[in-house]
């Protein structure tokens, strides 16, 4: 199994509460980046990451352009602008027009990724209303990476990852939100060997 | 498709538009250029790079075509209204002190930030002794520019955004609604030159006060934003000021040492 070199999630209505049940509790030995697009109105000023970075031990940032990944830092999209990551694991904002009426898209950044990392990158969808993310999820399966969502039943607004299950198809993993965790550290953990996937509980 | 291959075919794509019709798109951010030119391969239903290589080869109209999905058009009137308020605030009183004032919009797209600027130097009784050049690669946006006719629903939110950013009158002092659109005023028009120029290939054309360039410079990878900001701070006069987007930022340049920062978040710096 490929090593998985950068983790990508994507939200929209009830993922601010799933990040704040997961990240906290990300162990130490998870250590690759994290790049996180949440739909927020563009108006607001962009609080979430100073929600996050209260809750964890991790670097979290508001994403940058150009600005290089870093191991154990959080990124977070900035509000009205699409962010991408580049072939050279550094991040790009972009104001292209709005995807599934989004801007940031969930599809934008989980498709950059899925070709800047082909295998080595994990997606993850989360509570939401709408259905973006669900294509960007299917790139990065396709391109060998790992495919999770939110088992919708643990989640307040089931129907993105419900989208995103549909589109997948069987080979998404959907995992409850009290097991992701250890679901992300199984798979991107950096201690000993990884559990092959097929052994994790679903 | 083996990835490896499909890359060799886009960076070939980017190397016969450059050698053909001199547009040079090798140094953009790729993310979001590749993006783009997938959904040109949809729209001209190519099934790779090398078949819409193929064709733009052969075909300038498609080409002229292609540009519009190679180029983002996306901009709005006030967008980003603390910035307007910003250089109201903060650069106008400078730019009252000169007698005549030269301003650059680069990357100017539809235009809707040239006739902005505009109308804030206009309600600031400046625009009589101002000259603004809008300037971006996109022959198809400069006519559109030019035209400065905007479909009427849009104004809603440029109105809102106009009184955000300080608006002193009405918006629509400065449009008349007609049919299929809203046609922005001929006073704003005549201070106002739309050409053609590149940020990448291009060099100085004038010495100005203000450059506002704004989200064009997230479009480049690192090497070309250096090249870009030497260009606009290489046009600027002494004390003169620099806009740019609200996500772009002189730190991480060399060019920074150049520059003071006038007003932090607005993103907008005066030249020493």
């Amino acid at each position: 199994m490929t090593d998985i070199e950068a983790i990508v999630i994507g939200g929209s209505a009830g993922a601010l509460d799933a990040l704040l049940a997961i990240v906290p509790a990300l162990p130490e030995q998870l250590s690759c980046p994290i790049v996180i697009v949440i739909h927020l109105p563009p108006a607001q000023p962009n609080l979430v990451p100073e929600i996050l970075s209260r809750v964890c031990a991790r670097a979290v940032y508001e994403a940058e352009d150009k600005a290089p990944l870093r191991d154990r830092t959080i990124y977070v999209a900035a509000p009205n602008y699409h962010l991408l990551i580049e072939r050279n694991r550094s991040l790009s904002l972009s104001i292209d027009e709005p995807v599934q009426h989004s801007r940031p898209a969930i599809d934008v950044l989980f498709e950059s990724a899925a070709d800047a990392y082909g295998p080595a990158v994990a997606g993850l969808v989360l509570s939401g209303a709408n259905q973006d993310g669900a294509e960007g999820l299917r790139q990065i399966q396709k391109a060998g990476g790992v495919a999770i969502v939110q088992a919708p039943a643990t989640a307040s607004s089931p129907m993105m990852p419900e989208a995103a299950m549909q589109r997948v198809g069987p080979s998404a993993h959907v995992v409850r939100l009290e097991h992701l965790v250890f679901f992300l550290a199984k798979i991107a953990g950096t201690n000993g060997a990884k559990t092959r996937i097929e052994d994790l509980p679903r | 498709m083996d990835r490896s291959i499909r890359d060799v075919e886009f960076g070939l794509l980017l190397d016969a538009i450059y050698l053909t019709y001199h547009y040079d798109f090798r140094s953009y951010s790729e993310a979001s250029l590749k993006r783009r030119v997938m959904a040109a391969l949809v729209h001209f239903k190519c099934e790779t790079f090398s078949r819409l290589q193929e064709r733009v080869l052969r075909e300038p109209q498609l080409f002229a075509e292609l540009l519009r999905f190679l180029t983002v058009q996306v901009s709005d009137m006030f967008r980003d209204p603390t910035y307007y308020r910003a250089l109201r605030e903060t650069v106008v009183p400078y730019l009252k002190t000169y007698a005549s004032l030269k301003i650059w919009v680069a990357g100017c797209s539809n235009g809707e930030e040239a006739y902005s600027l505009a109308i804030v130097l206009f309600e600031e009784g400046l625009l009589e002794r101002s000259l603004i050049y809008a300037t971006d690669i996109n022959p198809e946006s400069l006519r559109s520019a030019e035209a400065g006719v905007y479909e009427t629903d849009r104004f809603t939110k440029f109105t809102e955004s106009y009184q955000l950013a300080g608006g002193r009158a009405s918006l629509s002092d400065f449009y008349s609604a007609g049919y299929g659109g809203a046609v922005l005023d001929r006073r704003l028009k005549k201070a106002i030159v739309f050409s053609d120029h590149s940020l990448a290939t291009d060099s100085v054309f004038a010495e100005v006060h203000l450059v506002s360039c704004r989200n064009v410079l997230i479009y480049f990878e690192k090497e070309l934003q250096e090249r870009a900001l030497g260009l606009l701070s290489d046009s600027l006069c002494r004390k003169g000021f620099l806009g740019l987007g609200l996500k772009e930022t002189l730190r991480f340049s060399q060019h920074a040492a150049a520059f003071t920062e006038l007003a932090p978040g607005a993103r907008i710096y005066q030249k020493i």
